[in-house]
C-alpha cells in the first residue's frame, strides 16, 4: 500500500538530530569553514556519545533480532539514515561528515560482510572513544573507473596474510579515520590486474598497520571541516579475514558487483546530504527575503507570478520531488529490492537539484548571496561535492542509462 | 511508513487500465487523431473498466470508495496510450468527482446514481477560460445571487462533449471565490459553440460555451446552499493533470527507448552513444520525481494532510515541464523520423502542452 506516512523512528530521529543540527553545527558552521582543516572535536565527541546511546552500529544485527514482531515489520533503517543525513546536512555538510561511527567504511561492511565480519569491524565502533571509517577507491588514474584500479592485494600462502600496495586519494575522512582514532579504511584493490573487474575485492586496512601512511591533506572548495587525504600503502599485511567478499575470481564479475551493490545504498545517502543543503539554502532565501519585506505567494499560474516567485516555486518542486525519488531509492535498499537505476537516478538528480538551487539562492539575494555573512555562499560550495562524489553526475547518468536500457557495461561506456 | 508498493487491488486495476491502453487506446489513437473523433465503441469500453465507479460508493450507484490516488493510478496507465482516449473515457469523472467530493447529500443521491449505473454518457465540466492570464482562483465567469437564482455569465473553453452533454458542473466566481454550479442540458442562454481548435488533442470534441445571464437554480449550486470549498477540487484538478503528464512522457520515453536500441548510426545503436543515453536516464529520473509527487498529493488528499494544496501544485506545476520536456527529447530521439506523424511521438509532443494550457480537462 503506497504510504508517505512517517514513522515514529523516522520523526524521533529527525527531532533529535535536528537538534544537534541547530545547536552543534550551524553556530560552528562559518568558524570551521575558515580554519580550513581543523577538526570539530566538540561535536564528534558529542555525536558519539548521543549515538552510542542510541544503540549499536551494527544495523543488521538490530534489524536480525529473533523477535517475531519485530520480523514482521518492514525494514527501514536505511529510510532513518537518508532522513538522519538529510537533517544534518542541513546543519552543517562538513561537519555531517565528520560524525564517528558511520562513515563509507562501515557502510561497506554493512553490505558485503559476513556476520563475523560485522560483529568484529563493526563492534569496535560501540567503544568509549570515537572511532571514524573511510573508503579509498579512487586513484590517481582511477576514479569512476574502478576497473582501472591498480593497488595490488596478494596473498602470502604461507601466512595466509594479505600484502597490499598502492596509493590512493580523494579519501574522505581518512586522516580521521587512520590517525586521529584508530578506526579503518575499507580499501579497494585487485587481486589480479589481467583479471579486471572481476579481480577487484575491497580490504579493511586497520589505522596503525605498520606499511600505511596518510600523507597529503587536500584544501578543497567546499566541506572543509572535513579532511580529503592520500594514503600510501608499503607492503600493508593484513590478516585473512580482512577480505569483503570472496576471495576466489570467478570469470563473472560477481565480487566486483558485491562491491558495487554497496553504492546502491551509499548514493542515495549521498542524495539525501545533497537535499539537506538545498533545503537550508532554499528556507534561508525565503527567511531573507521576508525579512526585506518580499511576500512569496503560491498556487499562482506563472504568468501571474514575479520572476522571484517563479524561481523560488522551482527550487521548492526540485527539492521536494527529488526527495521522494530519493526515498523511494533507499526504501528500495531496505526492501532488498534492486535499485540500481533508482539510487544512480536519485544521486545525479539530487546533485543538479542542489547545485542548481544553491546557485539561484546566492544569485537572488545578490550581494547577500556573494557575502560571507550567511551560510548561503558555503552551501553554494559544499553543495557541490554531491554532484562529484560517489560516482559524478555522469558516471551515475551512465549506471541509470544501463540498467534502463538493460545494457551492460560492455553496451554502453 | 513509508511504502511505494501498490496494494494489490491497486495494481489489479492497474494492470487492467495497462492492457486496455496497450490494446485499445494506443491502436486507436492515430486514426482517431487524424480523423477527430473515437468509434463510441471504444470509450463504452474504456468505461467498462470501471476506474470512476470504483471511487463511487454503493449508495450511488459506485462500488467502491473514492482514493485519489488509486484513481491517479489508472488515469496515467490510460494517458500512457493515448491522452485524448483516456480524457474521453474520464469525461464523467468532471461531473461526479466534484460532486462525490463537494456535493450535498441531495445533490450525490440525484445526479450521480443516473451517470454510475448506464453506458458511458456525456458528462463534463467547464473550468477553462480562454484567455491568457487564465487563474482557476480568479475566474472571469461570474455568478450572482438574483433572489431564486444564480446567474452565470461568462466563456468557457475546452468543455469535452459539450454539445451532447446531459449536465455538466460550470465554475464560476461568486464574489471573488471559485464555486461549482450543476448545469443541466437545456438552460436558457447556455450556447454551445463551435469545436474548438487545438494544436493537438483532435480526437477529443472540446467546445467553447457561453454562459449569457443563465439562471441556475439555487439548490444548484455545488455543496448546497453554504457552498464548497474549491481547493481539494482545484488539487484533484492538479494532481490528476499531473498524473497524465507522467503516463504521456512514459510513453514517448518508452516509444524513444525502443527506437533507440535499433537505430544504428556511425558504428553503433544511438542508444550506446552517451548523448542518447544520458538523455533516456535525465527522462526516466523527471518523470518518476513528477510521479512520486502527484503520488504524495494524492495521498496527503486522501489522508486529510493540510500539506495537499501546495503538492498538489508543486506536482502540477513540475509536471508542465517535466511532460514538455521529455516528450521533445522523445522527438529528439527519433530525429525526422520523430516529425514525421506516423510516429506517436510527435503527437505526444502536441498532446503534452495541453497540460499546461487547459487545466480543466480532467479531475479524478
Amino acid at each position: 500500500m503506497i504510504s508517505f506516512e512517517k514513522s515514529k523512528a523516522v520523526a524521533q530521529s529527525q527531532y533529535l538530530t535536528k537538534t544537534v543540527a541547530e545547536n552543534m553545527m550551524r553556530p560552528y558552521s562559518r568558524e570551521y569553514d575558515e580554519k580550513e582543516g581543523e577538526i570539530p572535536w566538540d561535536y564528534i565527541e558529542f555525536m558519539h556519545a548521543a549515538l552510542k546511546g542510541m544503540g549499536s552500529a551494527n544495523l543488521t544485527a538490530k534489524e536480525e533480532k529473533p523477535d517475531e514482531q519485530k520480523e514482521k515489520k518492514p525494514r527501514q533503517a536505511y529510510v532513518v539514515m537518508a532522513h538522519q543525513m538529510e537533517m544534518l546536512s542541513w546543519g552543517d555538510a562538513g561537519f555531517y561528515l565528520c560524525t564517528p561511527r558511520g562513515g563509507l567504511g562501515s557502510a561497506a561492511v554493512e553490505a558485503a560482510g559476513t556476520p563475523e565480519q560485522k560483529e568484529k569491524f563493526l563492534k569496535i565502533l560501540d567503544g568509549d572513544k570515537p572511532i571514524f571509517t573511510a573508503m579509498a577507491i579512487t586513484e590517481a588514474d582511477a576514479g569512476s573507473d574502478n576497473s582501472a584500479i591498480k593497488a595490488r592485494a596478494v596473498l602470502d600462502e604461507e601466512t595466509n596474510e594479505w600484502i597490499l600496495n598502492g596509493e590512493k586519494i580523494f579519501v574522505t575522512a581518512g586522516h580521521k579515520a587512520m590517525v586521529d582514532t584508530e578506526g579503518y579504511t575499507v580499501v579497494w584493490a585487485t587481486l589480479d590486474p589481467e583479471a579486471g573487474r572481476a579481480g577487484i575485492r575491497s580490504f579493511v586496512v586497520p589505522a596503525n598497520t605498520p606499511g600505511v601512511k596518510v600523507t597529503k591533506k587536500e584544501i578543497k572548495l567546499g566541506i572543509r571541516s572535513s579532511d580529503t587525504v592520500t594514503i600510501v600503502m608499503d607492503d600493508v599485511r593484513l590478516p585473512y579475514d580482512h577480505i569483503l567478499g570472496s576471495p576466489v575470481i570467478e570469470r563473472s564479475t560477481t565480487g566486483f558487483k558485491g562491491a558495487m551493490q554497496t553504492f546502491n545504498v551509499t548514493r542515495p545517502l549521498i542524495a539525501a546530504s545533497a537535499l539537506g543543503i538545498g533545503r537550508a539554502a532554499l528556507e534561508e532565501t525565503r527567511r531573507i527575503l521576508e525579512e526585506n519585506g518580499v511576500e512569496l505567494r503560491m498556487g499562482l499560474p506563472r504568468n501571474k507570478m514575479t520572476n522571484l516567485e517563479r524561481e523560488i516555486v522551482d527550487m521548492e518542486r526540485m527539492l521536494r520531488s527529488c526527495w521522494l525519488l530519493t526515498l523511494k531509492a533507499i526504501w528500495m535498499s531496505d526492501q532488498r529490492m534492486p535499485n540500481a537505476k533508482e539510487s544512480s537516478m536519485s544521486k545525479f538528480y539530487a546533485g543538479d537539484a542542489v547545485t542548481k538551487i544553491t546557485q539561484k539562492a546566492v544569485e537572488i539575494l545578490g550581494p547577500l548571496g556573494y557575502s560571507r555573512e550567511y551560510l548561503l555562499e558555503k552551501w553554494m560550495r559544499d553543495g557541490k561535492i554531491n554532484d562529484i562524489y560517489e560516482g559524478t553526475g555522469q558516471i551515475n547518468r551512465l549506471v541509470a542509462a544501463r540498467a534502463l536500457l538493460g545494457y551492460r557495461g560492455k553496451d554502453l561506456r | 511508513m513509508y511504502s511505494f508498493e501498490p496494494s494489490d487491488e491497486q495494481q489489479m486495476l492497474i494492470d487492467v487500465a495497462r492492457r486496455f491502453a496497450e490494446n485499445n487506446l494506443r491502436p486507436a489513437a492515430h486514426e482517431a487523431e487524424e480523423h477527430r473523433g473515437f468509434d463510441p465503441g471504444l470509450i463504452e469500453k474504456g468505461w467498462e473498466l470501471g476506474v470512476l465507479q470504483a471511487s463511487v460508493p454503493d449508495e450511488y450507484g459506485g462500488f467502491g470508495e473514492r482514493s485519489a490516488l488509486t484513481s491517479i493510478l489508472a488515469a496515467e496507465e490510460l494517458a500512457w496510450g493515448d491522452l485524448a482516449g483516456a480524457l474521453a473515457i474520464m469525461a464523467p469523472s468532471l461531473f461526479v468527482t466534484p460532486i462525490l467530493v463537494a456535493g450535498s447529500e441531495e445533490q450525490k443521491s440525484q445526479y450521480l446514481p443516473p451517470v454510475l449505473e448506464a453506458e458511458w454518457q456525456p458528462y463534463t465540466a467547464a473550468l477553462t477560460e480562454y484567455r491568457y492570464d487564465f487563474d482557476p482562483n480568479d475566474l472571469k465567469t461570474t455568478a450572482v445571487l438574483d433572489g431564486e437564482h444564480y446567474v452565470l455569465t461568462g466563456e468557457k473553453c475546452a468543455v469535452p462533449f459539450a454539445d451532447k452533454t446531459e449536465a455538466m458542473i460550470v465554475y464560476a466566481s461568486l464574489d471573488g471565490v471559485t464555486q461549482g454550479f450543476i448545469v443541466p442540458a437545456g438552460l436558457e442562454g447556455v450556447e454551445i459553440g463551435e469545436k474548438d481548435k487545438y494544436m493537438g488533442l483532435n480526437a477529443l470534441p472540446l467546445f467553447t460555451v457561453n454562459f449569457n445571464q443563465v439562471k441556475v437554480p439555487l439548490e444548484n449550486r455545488l455543496g448546497g446552499g453554504e457552498g464548497h470549498d474549491f481547493a481539494p477540487l482545484l488539487a484533484s484538478f492538479q494532481l490528476t493533470m499531473a498524473a497524465l503528464a507522467v503516463g504521456m512522457a512514459r510513453a514517448s520515453l518508452e516509444y524513444a527507448k525502443d527506437y533507440a536500441k535499433e537505430r544504428w548510426v556511425l558504428g553503433s545503436y544511438i542508444a550506446q552513444k552517451q548523448s542518447i543515453a544520458f538523455m533516456l536516464a535525465e527522462m526516466a529520473a523527471e518523470i518518476e520525481a513528477t510521479r512520486l509527487l502527484a503520488w504524495q498529493a494524492a495521498w496527503q488528499l486522501d489522508n486529510g494532510d493540510e500539506e495537499y494544496p501546495t503538492t498538489a501544485y508543486l506536482a502540477y506545476m513540475g509536471a508542465v515541464d517535466m511532460v514538455m520536456t521529455v516528450t521533445d527529447r522523445g522527438v529528439q530521439t527519433l530525429g525526422g523520423h520523430g516529425y514525421i506523424r506516423e510516429h506517436p511521438v510527435e503527437l505526444w509532443y502536441r498532446n503534452a502542452r495541453a497540460i499546461s494550457a487547459l487545466t480543466g480537462l480532467a479531475i479524478v
